[in-house]
């Protein structure tokens, strides 16, 4: 219990760290003369938690459905993280979109990288729905280890379909303007550390959530127990009354 | 029993309910033209539009009517309990899925055939380089055909099975959408060349899910 708040400590004060050097330390960016590069800090640490979530998703996956490791604990880790992705693919959906309406002209564009996270996006709310759907590990177990994985495989699928689609279509190509540009030593380290800082609060997430979850198992465990025990009870009363 | 042969018959099972049923014929078809009605009108029919978007909109309303096929598909599963003598059968799961998915491609097959005419009369279209369209529509057919009966089964017996399919099956046939979209436009714009690679596309697609599938579905089956 203390430990896990030393790490949210640790956690919230290298989020602090991360947003007093993205605001007021690292340079805006000279040609543009407007702060919209700060969301860099934001945008880039969602991308890799969404990427990083979706892979433990799928590990987790695919050590439920491997017999010699099955675990419902697999499962609930599966899920936690998938949540967590989710969360931070709309957060880094939403930070490109603000960041792209002033420095391309608009909200949205067919681009390869944008174009497969949305699908990503979709692909792992379907999944979440699929979870929702079953209320005991045991009755949504392997369909939820199955789903994750074809989910995680589709992925290289729509990024190598988009990119082939761009190659064909060269007027659709849209600038992006990530690591590219030359990097000031201050903003390189910042990013760092915001890398950094969102992993270990992804961790401290997942490390929640999962929790959660096992007290919810627990919950509907007891619950179950609770009742049989009560109608046993109804019973046995039932038949004492006529004697 | 072969694997093939047990497939045939699935597939023959599922066959057989459609043409008795006629759910197939008398609701999926005639959505699927309302759907073409109602795109044409969504995007202005008096323009010239309609001819430049048609193999877009073609396949729009061929993905929204799998979705109804494959609902329809696991529906019969549902009813008398069906699956569960589906499951005690014997048969082998992967070649159930065969059989599933070659039922639903065959409808998809039949839906298309109707839909494409429809398309070509109501959206004045030209058509042109019909092997590749053919090529092109088998392949994506299949890909649709098997994704769909993969997530029909992860959905089967679930509350709530009738909204998740769609939510499950569509973001993952978006490169099918895509694919499929591309060869067509390239075969009708007279430029076959640049349509061979998305008819590719599909058919590694279509090879990759049939793969899942056949793996997957016995698992599945057993699981629901």
């Amino acid at each position: 219990m203390t430990l896990k708040r030393v790490f949210l400590a640790l956690t919230l004060l290298a989020l602090g760290a991360t947003a007093v050097l993205a605001l007021w330390v690292t340079p805006p960016r000279e040609n543009e003369g407007f702060d919209a590069v700060r969301l860099l800090y934001l945008h880039v640490p969602c991308a890799w938690i969404a990427y990083l979530a979706f892979g433990i998703t799928a590990l987790a996956s695919l050590l439920y459905l491997v017999p010699r490791t099955r675990h419902p604990s697999w499962d609930l880790l599966a899920g936690a993280s998938a949540e967590v992705g989710v969360i931070f693919t709309a957060l880094m959906l939403i930070v490109g979109s603000l960041w792209g309406r002033p420095t391309w002209g608009t909200w949205w564009a067919w681009d390869a990288r944008l174009t497969t996270t949305a699908i990503m996006f979709f692909l792992y709310l379907g999944y979440l729905a699929l979870r929702r759907s079953g209320a005991t590990v045991a009755e949504r177990g392997k369909r939820c280890a199955i789903a994750g994985l074809i989910a995680f495989i589709d992925v290289p699928v729509v990024h190598f379909s988009v990119t082939w689609w761009q190659t064909l279509h060269q007027q659709g190509t849209v600038f992006n303007p990530k690591l590219d540009v030359q990097i000031d030593g201050s903003m390189a380290f910042t990013l760092v550390l915001a890398v950094a800082a969102f992993t270990m609060l992804y961790g401290y997430l997942v490390l929640e959530r999962f929790e959660l979850a096992q007290l919810e198992e627990g919950r509907e465990e007891r619950e179950l127990q609770l009742a049989i025990a009560e109608r046993v009870r109804t019973e046995r009363s039932e038949q004492v009354v006529p004697a | 029993m072969s694997f093939l042969r047990e497939a045939a018959l699935v597939a023959g099972k599922d066959l057989r309910i459609e043409r008795r049923s006629r759910v197939a014929l008398q609701q999926i078809v005639p959505f699927a033209a309302i759907v073409v009605l109602l795109l044409a009108f969504a995007l202005d029919s008096d323009s010239t539009m309609l001819p430049r978007a048609a193999p877009g909109l073609f396949w729009a309303a061929i993905f929204l009517a799998t979705v109804l096929a494959v609902g329809r598909s696991f529906g019969v599963e549902e009813a008398n309990r069906a699956r569960d003598g589906l499951r005690m059968s014997g048969l082998d799961g992967g070649s159930i899925f065969v059989g599933k998915a070659v039922a639903v491609a065959v409808e998809l097959f039949l839906l298309e055939v109707v839909v494409g005419i429809a398309v070509v009369v109501l959206y004045d279209v030209t058509v042109r380089g019909v092997l590749v369209l053919v090529c092109a529509a088998f392949a994506a057919t299949i890909a649709l055909a098997a994704t769909g009966t993969v997530y029909g089964v992860l959905a089967g017996g679930l509350r709530a099975r009738e909204t998740l399919v769609p939510l499950l099956v569509l973001p993952a046939v978006m490169p099918v959408m895509l694919g499929a979209t591309r060869a067509f436009q390239a075969a009708l714009d007279n430029a076959p060349g640049d349509a061979w690679p998305w008819v590719q596309l599909l058919a590694v697609f279509a090879v990759l899910v049939c793969a899942a599938g056949v793996v997957a579905f016995g698992p599945l089956l057993e699981e629901t």
